[in-house]
């Protein structure tokens, strides 16, 4: 390709514990827009941050050329300084400042003796909303707006700067299908004008829809880089997306498969913080004692948010449906019933919601369960460290003692302890939510076995994940979610990344 | 099952066991650090006062005049355990010891009575502020910074801007008095006639703490866990008994036991009890550590918060209560700036300004080692403006102790 605005050949980032990127080249067009896709955790937003200076130079190896020079940003701002800019996926707007003062923030007009300009601010950024297509007023504070409009703010402050390459880090995820559209036609018209637009999306029909070229990451590597300007078929971006093979990493299990355990009927969840957004819509699905059941779907399809629901309502508001368990409907209403009720969730993020990083392994582990090492309020300690140090055998938790802090442990060890905690409430329903994220090859095997282990007990779990293989992998039987809905259900046998990948991106105007 | 996971998991060093070595002195220095410092300015202040510091008369003193201090700092490191603070514990001592005086001088309620009345009165104050902090979602600051001005108010209602008293003789000795000698006095020898039940109960202590202790090493090295060496723990234990046999000498020389320390001793006994082995206590430190695990791993976080502010209440009631005995009277400025000894305290005694960090005993340390600066200070003669620099300054410094010591542990993970 002659006419490349961006070169960036070679890329390795190492994280201590995974290498993130390896070798990965990117190429674009002067005036194009190119899309970015993979699987979570391909690379992409990593990517991304070696692009944007967020990973200064000297942080990753290889070479980046903008324009024919080389590049060493040393921070984000030295990358807008030549014109790159990134629109991340969790929007950076302040709430309380106006539209204009937002844009500007950082990069304030400045009249007399440094003062702010407010007249000049707030004309220059009626231009600028113009040139998005928003009719907004330009005092109008940026909480009040959707997040639609909030994203078309971002893309009037990135103008602002005189943006040469528009990076946006999947834009759509939280829109609806009309400002979806919207945005689609601005960055086609941003493109007209000459701005280079990178966009990371997990929606092929928008790719399809809007790109030129598409550049495939998996794993860390650039796998291709397809030019979309023929006809490329949305299966022909998935088998790139997913094409791996599946050896053996994952433990032998013989399923035991009893009766239903839980049964979840038409749930629907609303945002708590985006007023009126349905987050789970209508979902349905079903355990059954002593299998193993996944829940796949991209950033945003509301698996968390559906579990979480389920688990004691700590997560929604507006919610409407029907929970069965063992056929009798029940109605937790705080996590504490949720418990009483036999259901445990591990949350995927281990450190914030999942640990209390300094107490010791032995409280984490009692903390679900206190009542049960307790007599009229009294707290055994002889029987808490029992249990723990039974635990630390059981699970293979590396520590020198059930005395260390929690926060010292590494990302295996930790989601051990959280294992431990849910099997010691007697839970028969686990809900695990990316149980091996963050978590280094070995550790992942022994995660597995132990899951394999609930279920051999006869309790039914279900995994949530990112990764298509481990699904695949572990799991009896998987569904899909996209949109906030089930959009499939696919057994062990018939389960490939394709399907899943086809149903995960099965949004609805894509629907066969 | 062929894998090349499990042969990995073999190689895997165990991440954990690293930091160990380096990590042992400063995690011990961070938790014994208050009481070789405690030792340090007891030691430093005998030596500037020719030992008068440690004279019977003087140590009853220190106990008498810090008591309700003392009273309040219980309940204040727990509700900072918890992640919460209490700014109003100050005017609530006012107010429930205006309610008292009310109660018993203006009302001829009979004393017990009164003092029950006062303190479910304490409880309904923690109680308002608690629905507010916990169920509402105003953060403690805002809750007890209101309360701080309204109980204030609501004491010079209630006393019409004077001072009301005197107390019934039974509340007095509540907070001055001693008990009497039931079993009579021994010779020490040289050092004179001393109360023998104050030593029979010191002794009692002792013996229970050295048992506890002994109890709780050997069911560890039952365990197969790691516990320190014996000569430590011979040490540590022979220090304590020195300590507490020293001091019990010392007031059972001087008069009999006081009887705040009485209650002092039963309060502290009993929410280190509480904090330690109780399913309440272990919320607590779960709802400071990490409240939103603590959510999700089923603990009532609003209810715990609830019954923290409640208790507050009550402790804050019985301060009231020996504060206005020991005055003699109730008056309006009671209790002024009690809250900010009482969160010192807390804070010098190692707890963690995030909060799931703390101890009872250490909040009385540093209650104890504020009430030593005073008292060592104004023996001295020293102006209370120096008293107070100072005092300042060993606040700033145990903090910063503190974050220094969890900042080293934090850069060897």
């Amino acid at each position: 390709m002659t006419d490349a605005i961006l070169r960036m050949r070679g890329i390795t980032k190492t994280f201590p514990a995974v290498k993130a990127l390896q070798d990965v080249t990117l190429e674009v067009r002067r005036g194009e827009i190119h899309a970015i896709c993979g699987e979570n955790g391909a690379g992409k937003s990593t990517l991304m941050k070696v692009l944007s200076g967020v990973y200064p130079h000297g942080d990753y190896s290889g070479d980046i050329e903008f324009e024919g020079e080389p590049c060493r940003f040393s921070g984000i701002r030295d990358s807008e300084r030549r014109g790159i800019v990134i629109i991340h996926q969790e929007l950076a707007l302040s709430p309380y400042l106006s539209i204009a003062e937002n844009i500007y923030l950082g990069n304030e007009r400045r009249g007399r003796f440094g003062l702010i300009d407010w007249n000049r601010t707030n004309a220059e950024a009626a231009e600028l909303l113009d040139r998005v297509g928003l009719r907004e007023n330009p005092v109008t504070p940026a909480m009040d707006l959707g997040v639609g409009k909030q994203q078309l703010v971002e893309i009037a402050k990135a103008l602002s700067k005189r943006v040469r390459l528009l990076i946006l880090d999947e834009p759509t995820a939280a829109l609806n299908d009309s400002d979806s559209e919207h945005l689609l036609d601005l960055l086609r018209g941003l493109r007209d004008e000459g701005i280079t637009c990178v966009i990371i999306s997990h929606k092929l029909n928008e790719i399809r829809a809007v790109a030129d070229s598409t550049t495939i990451l998996r794993d860390g590597r650039t796998i291709e880089t397809l030019d979309m300007r023929g006809d490329v078929s949305e299966d022909r971006i998935i088998s790139g997306m997913v094409g791996r093979d599946l050896d053996h990493r994952f433990p032998d299990r013989v399923p035991d498969i009893g009766g239903e355990v839980l049964r979840i009927e038409d749930w629907t969840v609303h945002s708590p913080t985006q007023h009126g957004r349905v987050v789970v819509d209508g979902a349905a699905l079903t355990l059954r004692r002593g299998e193993i059941v996944g829940l796949a779907g991209l950033m945003g399809a509301g698996r968390t948010e559906l579990a979480m629901s389920v688990f004691g309502r700590s997560y929604g508001i507006g919610i409407t449906g029907r929970v069965y368990k063992n056929g009798e409907e029940i109605t937790p209403r705080t996590v504490t019933e949720a418990i009483r009720h036999g259901l445990a969730y591990a949350t995927e993020d281990r450190k914030t919601y999942g640990l209390n990083l300094i107490e010791d392994i032995r409280r984490n582990i009692s903390a679900a369960g206190l009542r049960g090492l307790a007599r009229a309020g009294w707290v055994d300690d002889n029987r808490e460290f029992e249990v723990a140090e039974r635990y630390r055998k059981e699970m293979n938790i590396k520590a020198p003692s059930v005395l260390t802090p929690a926060g010292q442990l590494s990302g295996g060890n930790q989601q051990k302890v959280v294992l431990s905690k849910w099997m010691f409430t007697d839970a028969d329903v686990l809900i695990l939510d990316e149980p091996t994220r963050g978590i280094d090859v070995g550790a992942k095997y022994e995660i597995y076995s132990i899951i394999n282990r609930m279920a051999d007990q006869g309790r039914a779990v279900l995994v949530i994940s990112s990764e298509l293989p481990e699904l695949i992998g572990i799991c009896d039987r998987v569904y899909a979610m996209a949109a906030g809905r089930i959009t499939g259900e696919v057994s062990r046998a018939d389960a490939t990344p394709e399907r899943l990948m086809h149903y995960m991106t099965q949004t609805e105007e894509t629907t066969a | 099952m062929s894998s090349v996971a499990p042969a990995d998991r073999a190689v895997t060093p165990p991440p954990a066991e690293r930091p160990k070595a380096g990590r042992a002195l400063p995690v011990n220095l961070r938790q014994s650090g208050i009481y070789i410092a405690f030792g340090l300015i007891v030691a430093l202040f005998a030596v500037l006062t020719d030992g008068q510091l440690l004279s019977p008369q003087n140590i009853s003193n220190i106990i008498v005049q810090n008591s309700y201090i003392l009273i309040l700092s219980i309940g204040m490191i727990l509700i900072i355990i918890g992640g919460h603070i209490d700014l109003s514990v100050g005017s609530v001592v006012a107010v429930t010891g205006a309610i008292a005086a009310v109660l018993m001088v203006d009302h001829n309620v009979p004393w017990p009575v009164a003092i029950v009345l006062t303190l479910l009165a304490g409880a309904a104050i923690g109680a308002w502020q608690g629905y507010w902090i916990a169920y509402f979602g105003i953060p403690a600051f805002i809750v007890t910074l209101a309360g701080m001005l309204v109980f204030r108010a609501l004491t010079l209602t209630v006393l019409g801007n004077k001072g009301i008293g005197p107390f019934p003789d039974e509340v007095r000795t509540i907070a001055n008095g001693f008990l009497s000698g039931y079993f009579g006095n021994i010779g020490l020898g040289p050092l004179g006639g001393a109360d023998l039940f104050t030593l029979l109960v010191a002794l009692a202590l002792v013996g229970g703490y050295v048992g506890l202790g002994w109890r709780n090493r050997q069911g560890r090295i039952g365990y197969g866990q790691k516990v320190e060496p014996f000569a430590v723990f011979v040490l540590k234990n022979a220090l304590a008994i020195v300590v507490v046999m020293f001091m019990a000498v010392q007031l059972a020389r001087f008069k009999n036991m006081p009887w705040v320390l009485v209650l002092l001793g039963v309060l502290v006994l009993g929410s280190t009890l509480v904090m330690n082995r109780a399913v309440f206590g272990r919320h607590v430190y779960a709802l400071g550590g990490n409240p939103l695990a603590a959510r999700l791993s089923g603990i009532k976080v609003k209810s715990v918060s609830f019954w923290l502010f409640v208790n507050m209440g009550v402790l804050s009631a019985i301060a009231g209560i020996v504060f206005a005995g020991r005055l003699n009277q109730a008056g309006p400025t009671a209790g002024n700036m009690f809250e900010l000894d009482a969160i010192a305290a807390a804070f010098i005694g190692g707890a963690a300004v995030q909060g799931g960090v703390g101890k009872v005993i250490g909040a009385i340390t540093g209650g104890l080692i504020m009430g030593v600066i005073n008292n060592g200070m104004s023996l001295l003669g020293a102006p209370s403006e120096r008293v107070m620099l100072i005092k300042g300054l060993v606040l700033l410094a145990a903090v910063a102790f503190d974050i220094w010591a969890k900042r080293r542990a934090g850069t060897s993970r």
